[in-house]
């Protein structure tokens, strides 16, 4: 019991935990709504055409709109449905995209050797992985339990190709934690400190790693896009092929809510990245005397400012490949996960361990 | 619930709530890593793959229904002998109070208390397990791969090294003439 309740992080007091805990959905939630817009109009962008620019000032309200219709639809379920399972899938989805974020350091907290995190864990990483995990389960049993044809073909492609890029996306974070030795995300934070060279996306105080983790950081992005079903890996709800893949017989709020699971996602993973790779909370810079006087508090913010800024910028990369790239072939897709990304992510682990070992960084 | 749901698919969803509700467990007692480790090996990579097998797989649910009642004496004992050991086992522990459990022994994190004994003290008997299943694995892999004669299949080094050259020809006929 006591290491659980050690883990609540700097405040242990139950109502703290709570309002940390709905601070952090208000804002997933409100970020999200404006985050998809952002989606949109790039998307718009790359196709020359306006995107949604009706609702309030260039469309900035598009998101509430669409909310709201949601909402108000009459909620359908096929009649050979199977109840239970096809209203639990889409809850399970967008909790389990709740409830990762909990592990997310998202700014340095104002005592020094604190940070800004719901629960600040010492498993986190795997925590992470664990739940990330668990999202195959939400698709498979929405697919299942549409008792249709095509939200079935959906989910079995869906289980097979997050089951195998979850593997390699394993390993790359086994070269982190080398990197790291530590499997607390704030300690991975804190780890790349001192400058962007030493992120670990560049890992220049260790200093041949570069060759090593900069692929990888390429190799975790290109996954990351195979994990959340995006394209162009999102054979799962191939529009051509699957009409939506597993959400076909989904509307009004479930399928509101697996939307929101995903876009959660979406961004889960562009925060994995910048805590991972990218330095979490850190400035390219160190900026040492400078912030010095700062008030601990604005040193907060701004961490939380990069932080953001991180994530922004990952979601616009996202946002391009959809925009850009075409959809890959379900033959090409197994073979990338299995057979390239697999074996280079295990000869990764190897070097670095290797690398940990004989110079000792860790010990 | 995992053997009372008429449905196999949601057996197996009770089986995940289960290996779910120990992670929980573990977690409770203080061995994060290996509650971790449990919900990633087992919830989302095993369980997935036994439920794809079952949705896969049309059952028949009558006919799973008809050995129920021969099989149930057999059922009841081992549920008993079980039963039994779970209440014996907890009055012992309420007896002896051997509650104070350690989740990390000699180690700061239970991770490292794990890889003391695993890869330190038992690495020898680690390194066989390893090894018995690499034999399964290939083992499975030799019994079931067949290489028919006849099949068309992709040879993905002769997709990705064609060319424009070899796809393309290009011509340019002047009009009223053929190729």
């Amino acid at each position: 019991m006591s290491n659980l309740i050690e883990s609540f992080g700097d405040f242990t007091g139950f109502w703290m935990v709570l309002g940390q805990i709905a601070l952090f959905t208000l804002v997933l939630l409100i970020s999200i709504a404006f985050l998809l817009l952002l989606d949109r109009k790039i998307w718009a962008g790359v196709m020359m055409r306006k995107g949604p620019n009706v609702v309030g000032p260039f469309g900035l309200f598009q998101s509430f709109a669409d909310f709201g219709k949601f909402l108000l639809k009459e909620i359908v379920i096929p009649a050979g449905a199977n109840k239970t399972v096809f209203i639990l899938a889409p809850i399970l989805t967008c909790t389990l995209a709740f409830v990762a974020w909990a592990a997310i350091p998202v700014a340095p907290g104002t005592v020094s050797g604190t940070s800004w995190v719901v629960s600040n864990l010492n498993v986190g990483v795997l925590y992470l992985f664990a739940i990330s995990s668990l999202g195959v389960y939400g698709i498979i049993m929405g697919g299942w339990a549409s008792n249709s044809k095509y939200p079935f073909l959906g989910a079995l492609r869906s289980a097979a190709q997050m089951v195998s890029y979850e593997v390699s996306i394993g390993f790359i974070i086994v070269t982190v934690i080398l990197l790291t030795g530590s499997m607390n995300l704030s300690a991975i934070v804190e780890n790349q400190s001192g400058g962007f060279w030493n992120w670990h996306l560049f890992s220049f105080q260790y200093f041949p790693m570069i060759f090593v983790m900069f692929p990888m950081f390429v190799m975790f992005f290109i996954s990351a896009l195979a994990e959340t079903n995006r394209p162009p890996f999102d054979l799962p709800e191939a529009e051509s092929e699957l009409v939506a893949g597993y959400q076909v017989e989904y509307g009004s709020t479930p399928y509101l809510l697996f939307m929101l699971g995903e876009y959660l996602n979406i961004v889960l993973m562009c925060a994995m990245m910048t805590v991972l790779f990218l330095g979490g909370w850190h400035g390219p810079f160190a900026l040492g005397d400078v912030v010095k006087d700062w008030p601990p508090l604005l040193l907060s913010l701004s961490g939380l400012f990069w932080f953001m800024l991180k994530i922004l910028f990952f979601f616009f990369m996202f946002a391009m490949v959809k925009a850009i790239v075409p959809r890959y072939r379900y033959d090409q897709l197994m073979r990338l996960g299995w057979k390239i990304f697999l074996p280079t992510s295990l000869a990764a682990v190897l070097i670095v361990a290797g690398y940990v070992v004989y110079t000792g960084v860790q010990s | 619930m995992v053997i009372a749901a008429r449905n196999p698919v949601h057996s197996v969803l009770f089986l995940i709530l289960a290996f779910f509700t120990s992670a929980g467990l573990l977690v409770l007692i203080g061995a994060e890593f290996l509650a971790m480790l449990l919900v990633v090996v087992y919830v989302g990579a095993v369980a997935v793959l036994f439920l794809f097998v079952v949705m896969m797989l049309d059952v028949d649910f009558v006919e799973l229904k008809q050995g129920f009642l021969s099989y149930l004496p057999f059922g009841l004992l081992v549920g008993a002998v079980f039963l039994a050991e779970i209440v014996l086992a907890s009055f012992a522990g309420l007896e002896n109070h051997v509650s104070t459990f350690d989740a990390s022994p000699g180690a700061e994190t239970n991770a490292e208390a794990i890889g003391q004994v695993m890869y330190t003290q038992y690495m020898l008997l680690f390194q066989l397990a390893g090894i018995v299943l690499l034999i399964s694995m290939i083992g499975a892999i030799v019994l079931t791969l067949r290489h028919r004669p006849g099949t068309k299949r992709q040879s993905i080094a002769h997709q990705t090294a064609r060319r424009r050259s070899d796809a393309f020809d290009l011509k340019d006929p002047s009009s009223g003439q053929g190729i």
